[in-house]
């Protein structure tokens, strides 16, 4: 009988990760954490605070906005995001010469930097010169993103769902492709119907990437901060100041660091928690359904 | 190498040593019962004591961020009690 080899060299593999993490992510959040509970006016000089800043920071209506606004961002993207990158997905050819050019013409979003995709929509949206702000009001409407906060709402949601939806799409569609033809074959003998095809064996089989897609979407809209900045820079008002836009107007244009450490302290744990519960509750989820034998 | 320009003051430097210290411990306990105890927890799910340690330190930083929000001439230390018997309760049950 061969005995299992116990081999701990794989941890000197891990270091260059663990060290590349410590410099980008672990000494930076500790710093934060230190601000937190101290004020500064510059020239390296801290003062003790002890929870102050949290304690302002969480009686603060400007936060309570922001953080809101955040949370409704998140949630408006995801629900129209995955349901449409579902569809798309379902929608697109399996085979023939329709694949390379579904999915080019899907990944090119997904290739344009954050500032060039807000700049395209800046202009885009323009009543002047841009094609969508001057159609529309050609056609009546009122739409000025940068007087109105729904229609900069309006703007910046339909500007992401362009640029994002397409990872739903290729992600959804790697998935539908891992089902083996013999699961369609069997549910044809059963006489299956469209809808069930899709709840009994699609749905389950993306679950995986489902999940993968909601944690990206989810993180992803929940720190934005370049796209809105370019397009509305918070406004119109503070209609659009989302918390990663708040945080830098605190760190860097107000120079409080000592609120905004605490502020990205609290954004972190929100974070934490959301993606922690998503997880759970999609993983799980999944587990059921395959010891339900679907 | 100093680390002046980090900022450290002595709680923020205890908290590390406090969270590196558990983390010290876990790997110490993995070692002596490796396989990390997973178990049905009363969420429903399984969790491993990796899990546990996870849900104990994010629910004691909410019991802190709640209780300067409802509690605020209070002291802090109330909330670190209750996250004590939180955690515990977490490694017991969960």
């Amino acid at each position: 009988m061969i005995e299992k080899q116990i081999n701990q060299k794989a941890w000197f593999m891990v270091l260059p990760v663990f060290l590349l993490v410590a410099f980008s992510a672990i000494i930076p959040l500790m710093t934060v954490v230190n601000y937190s509970v101290q004020d500064t006016f510059g020239n390296n000089q801290f003062f003790w605070v002890g929870m102050d800043w949290f304690r302002e920071l969480i009686h603060s209506e400007r936060f309570h906005d922001a953080f809101l606004r955040q949370i409704m961002f998140s949630g408006i993207i995801l629900s129209i995001e995955i349901p449409l990158g579902i569809v798309i997905a379902l929608a697109m050819p399996k085979e023939g010469w329709g694949v390379p050019v579904c999915l080019i013409s899907m990944a090119l979003p997904l290739l344009i930097p954050w500032n060039v995709v807000g700049t395209i929509w800046q202009i885009f949206g323009r009543v002047d010169i841009g094609l969508l702000g001057h159609s529309l009001a050609a056609l009546g409407i009122d739409y000025n993103y940068t007087q109105e906060p729904i229609a900069a709402w309006l703007t910046i949601i339909a500007m992401d769902v362009w640029h994002w939806t397409s990872l739903v799409v290729l992600l959804s569609y790697a998935g539908l492709c891992s089902i083996p033809d013999a699961y369609y074959q069997a549910a044809k003998i059963d006489g299956a119907s469209r809808l069930s095809v899709f709840r009994y064996i699609q749905l389950p089989k993306m679950q995986r990437v489902l999940l993968i897609a909601v944690l990206l979407r989810f993180m992803d809209s929940f720190m934005i901060y370049t796209e809105p900045f370019v397009i509305t820079g918070g406004g119109p008002g503070n209609s659009t100041t989302f918390m990663s836009i708040d945080l830098v107007k605190m760190a860097i244009g107000q120079f409080d660091l000592g609120p905004a450490a605490a502020m990205s302290l609290i954004y972190f744990l929100v974070i934490l928690l959301l993606c922690w519960i998503f997880y759970t509750i999609m993983s799980n989820v999944g587990e059921e359904s395959s010891n339900g034998g679907v | 190498m100093t680390f002046n320009w980090m900022a450290w003051t002595t709680p923020t430097a205890t908290f590390f040593i406090v969270i590196f210290c558990m983390l010290v411990g876990m790997t110490i306990w993995e070692i002596k019962c490796p396989g990390g105890a997973p178990r049905q927890s009363i969420l429903h799910f399984e969790t491993t004591r990796g899990d546990r340690l996870f849900v104990s330190l994010l629910g004691s930083a909410y019991i802190h961020i709640i209780w300067l929000a409802l509690f605020a001439s209070l002291s802090l230390w109330w909330a670190f009690a209750i996250a004590c018997v939180y955690a515990l309760c977490v490694f017991r049950w969960v």
